[in-house]
């Protein structure tokens, strides 16, 4: 009875008006979710073919499918993964296993991967460009362009192992050194089966990433569309393709479309198949707590 | 004995000390990626930055690289602009989005809308920038020409950071302890009220940690604001202008660059990532002071 | 054996049916104490706190000793410095001797591995690892050299058989070891124990974290082991250990001070006949 009728009146439509604002916001989220969806998926279903995946374009893109562009982004994936996973995983391993969370080490390398991981993507790619490219003399290249991701993957490979690692609980730690195991055959053997999906997980949201780049590879693995012969030569990533065709190609918009389709539904399936990982993974933990 | 080839420990433990070794070696090799770069950025704008003094970025009359006027504000303002407006229209979205999720929606329903975020957040900035490019940008310019503007930026860079800050504000909002809230219902607080007066309070630190992350990425966006924001070196008069970002510009004129210009242009990269630098280090700053 | 001697493939494995150690073939039977694992003036701290203060105390062989007393005396602490677990815990300084065998422990010359391979150790909280049982029961034995399957399939059987699990899970081995019982899940990691072939148990409240049903499953493989085994069992449950228990050791702790041993002897003596007053109190249930 402390509140005058008033307030109390007043209190009630605040309540209200935020809940209102509050699904407002989630409608518009949701719509224009559903508005990209329709409007790539108008502009380009009808272009996709078994040919346009595996034609290489011609006419700059215009005519044509985008079958030696997949090829590249597939090339640059792989050069990227290799370089980035052998060293992130270890890096997670050193630092969920080996070092204590509060030496200096530690706190240093988690320090600069925490700053690498704010690098805007663009001047990845001048680092790529004036190391890679010029310094070490890859050129314009799928190698240059896939190690230049490799560092910009590096930061999220590593945090996302390096919590799979600690989330394993402790007691098949301490388990596994009473049954006298090494901590090499603890971590080889025991801890990454046990972490498995959630390095997997981690390693989808990198390919992601990696599948999404542009700016990091505009000048570091190049233009050309043609069916690159080996990892020297240059070859084109497909969000570049959708960059060059609606930036630089006068008619190229429904290939582009087509293009955007392709890459937004392989994103999708990768995100939606490394969130069941993660969920399934944290179904199995919480029943082992 | 341990010696002894016999000994099976011989092989184990050597291969302890050995993973060891290759485990640091990478570890090593990670840290000095960060170092590298920023070597290689400074090596490449030393060129200029050794010559001429760096106010003249901010003093040079205009932005003609090639004959040596190298005024950077408009970018830089062109940068701030956009980011700006993004964080003003993405915050109170992506805040509502994550109170949606904890507090508003159905369990059911807030699993899938928390699955349509998180996928939002894997659609990469050159779709943004197409699909801006192609239905934002005619829109806007049915009701002011040319359409590619300051305001087709802000709205793509909101959409893009949207995700960042309802993920972080949702994890902040999970983590504060259900008896704040408990408590604050039996007080016979309304929702609102106990949102306001208990959950923010708490979740304060996550949710402002989250919004430095996403002006970071804001910053540093690159393609998608290049494909909307028509790329006019200019410092907007309205939100109808076209404006060129810090980022767009070195993607716009890297590839023809050569010597002061390009230089000029790891200048430019040099300062986003002091930015985004300077952003990280409050965030952790700011972490830290609150926790304590 | 010298801890210093290398344990090899074929000391784990040699070929004889029943228990994986067969019946005091290890030396006298309790009657006859022989101390296998000689305790002396053993102090542990973690940084600067002192857990246990002065223990000295002998483990027979072939016996089941229980250790007994109230919450943070110092039995857990006791119990690994054993088989040397302490080394995982940083700030962690062991005072003081342990010889298992008649060799000090705590030396640096001396071998974890062959250490960890005779004293095996069963902890609170059922642990097998997420994998399958076969998995389980393997893992230990590749580490320790053996890697025929044919070898590794029958270890993992006798185990098995010794333990009474067998019968439960033999059609089942390549199937998750979580999806267990947790009494199944206990026997299993006793028996993942046995794969090595120790001489001593070492068991930290093996029946706690078990309903009563499974509890006096697990109690009863416990002193079908005793003979078998020497056991070193933490409990508190007094009623398990006067049941169980050949010796007995009574731990206590004073307030802000470390652990201490206040009573050792034989089961009957510690129960019946305590010479402390703290011993009687505390069995009778007067203290802790």
């Amino acid at each position: 009875m402390l509140k005058t009728n008033a307030r109390r009146w007043r209190h009630f439509y605040l309540d209200r008006l935020v809940q209102i604002f509050v699904y407002l916001a989630v409608l518009t989220v949701c719509a224009v979710f559903l508005w990209i969806l329709v409007d790539l998926l108008r502009g380009g279903f009808a272009h996709l073919s078994w040919n346009f995946l595996i034609e290489s374009p011609r006419d700059a893109g215009r005519a044509g499918g985008i079958g030696s562009i997949l090829v590249s982004t597939m090339l640059i994936l792989l050069v990227a993964l290799g370089a980035a996973l052998p060293l992130a995983w270890t890096t997670a391993a050193l630092l969920a296993e080996y070092v204590p969370a509060t030496s200096k080490f530690g706190m240093l390398v988690r320090y600069s991967l925490q700053v690498l991981a704010g690098v805007p993507s663009i001047v990845f790619g001048l680092f790529g460009n004036a190391f890679f490219s010029i310094y070490l003399g890859l050129g314009f290249s799928i190698l240059s362009g896939g190690l230049t991701l490799a560092c910009m993957l590096l930061p999220i490979l590593v945090s996302t192992a390096e919590a799979g690692l600690r989330a394993v609980p402790d007691s098949y730690r301490l388990s596994a050194a009473a049954l006298g195991m090494t901590r090499a055959a603890t971590l080889i053997r025991l801890l990454l089966p046990i972490a498995a999906p959630a390095l997997a997980a981690g390693l989808l949201l990198g390919i992601g990433r990696a599948v999404a780049e542009t700016a990091a590879l505009l000048f570091t693995s190049g233009y050309v569309d043609r069916m690159p012969g080996s990892l020297l030569d240059s070859g084109r990533a497909l969000a570049l393709h959708i960059f060059d065709l609606s930036m630089n190609v006068p008619g190229g918009d429904v290939p582009a479309y087509a293009s955007a389709l392709v890459l937004v539904a392989m994103l999708l399936c990768i995100n939606i198949f490394a969130m069941q990982l993660v969920q399934s993974w944290q179904r199995r933990n919480t029943i082992l707590e | 004995m341990i010696w002894s080839k016999y000994n099976i420990f011989f092989r184990l433990r050597l291969t302890d000390s050995l993973l060891r070794g290759i485990l640091s070696m990478g570890a090593v090799i990670s840290a000095l990626v960060m170092l590298l770069i920023v070597i290689f950025l400074i090596l490449e704008s030393w060129s200029l930055l050794g010559r001429i003094s760096p106010a003249r970025f901010f003093t040079d009359t205009s932005w003609h690289p090639l004959e040596g006027a190298y005024h950077l504000m408009p970018m830089l303002a062109g940068t701030l602009y956009a980011s700006t407006g993004a964080l003003l229209l993405a915050i109170p979205l992506g805040i509502a989005s994550a109170l949606f999720i904890v507090y508003y929606a159905s369990p059911r329903l807030a699993k899938w809308y928390k699955r349509l975020v998180e996928l939002l957040a894997g659609i990469p900035s050159v779709v943004f920038g197409f699909w801006g490019l192609t239905t934002l940008v005619p829109l806007i310019n049915q009701i002011h020409p040319p359409g590619a503007s300051l305001l087709a930026a802000i709205l793509i860079l909101a959409l893009m950071i949207l995700p960042t800050i309802t993920l972080t504000a949702y994890s902040a909002l999970m983590a504060v302890p259900d008896e704040f809230l408990r408590n604050a219902t039996a007080l016979g607080l309304p929702r609102w009220g106990m949102i306001r007066g208990v959950a923010f309070p708490a979740a304060r630190t996550g949710i402002v940690a989250g919004i430095i992350l996403a002006t970071g990425r804001a910053i540093g966006e690159t393609m998608a604001v290049l494909m909307v924001a028509g790329n006019v070196v200019q410092y907007p008069d309205g939100l109808f202008d076209p404006i060129r970002t810090l980022a767009s510009n070195i993607a716009l004129e890297m590839a023809y660059a050569m010597g002061d210009h390009r230089a000029v242009l790891f200048v430019s990269g040099l300062l986003l990532m002091l930015m985004v630098m300077m952003l990280s280090g409050m965030a952790g700053w700011w972490g830290r002071g609150h926790r304590a | 054996m010298n801890p210093n001697k290398p344990v090899t493939a074929q000391a784990i494995s040699s070929k004889e049916g029943g228990f994986t150690l067969g019946p005091l073939q290890m030396g006298p039977a309790c009657c006859d104490p022989e101390p296998v694992i000689e305790v002396e003036n053993l102090s542990l701290r973690y940084g600067d706190k002192t857990a246990l203060d002065k223990v000295t105390l002998d483990i027979y062989r072939g016996c089941i000793t229980a250790l007994i007393g109230p919450s943070g005396c110092g039995k857990t602490s006791f119990l690994s410095a054993i088989n040397r677990l302490t080394d995982l815990i940083p700030n962690c300084v062991i005072g003081g001797h342990i010889r298992v065998d008649g060799q000090d422990i705590h030396t640096t010359e001396s071998n974890v591995q062959a250490l960890r391979q005779k004293v095996g150790m069963v902890f609170q909280k059922p642990t097998p690892f997420p994998l399958s049982i076969r998995r389980n029961l393997s893992l230990p034995l590749c580490e320790y050299g053996v890697t025929r399957r044919s070898e590794i399939d029958a270890i993992s059987e006798q185990v098995l058989r010794d333990v009474g699990l067998w019968d439960e899970v033999c059609d089942r081995l390549d199937t998750t070891a979580l999806a267990l019982s947790g009494g199944q899940q206990q026997r299993l990691c006793i028996a993942r124990a046995l794969t090595l072939r120790p001489k001593i148990l070492l068991m930290d409240e093996p029946c706690s974290a078990l309903d009563p049903m499974a509890s006096g499953v697990v109690e009863d493989l416990i002193s079908r082991l005793q003979g078998h085994y020497t056991i070193v069992i933490v409990t508190h449950n007094l009623a398990q250990a006067r049941r169980i228990a050949n010796y007995a050791a009574f731990f206590w702790v004073k307030e802000r001070a470390a652990g201490q041993l206040i009573e050792f002897g034989r089961c009957q003596h510690i129960f019946e006949s305590p010479t402390d007053p703290l011993t009687a109190a505390y069995i009778n249930g007067t203290r802790g």
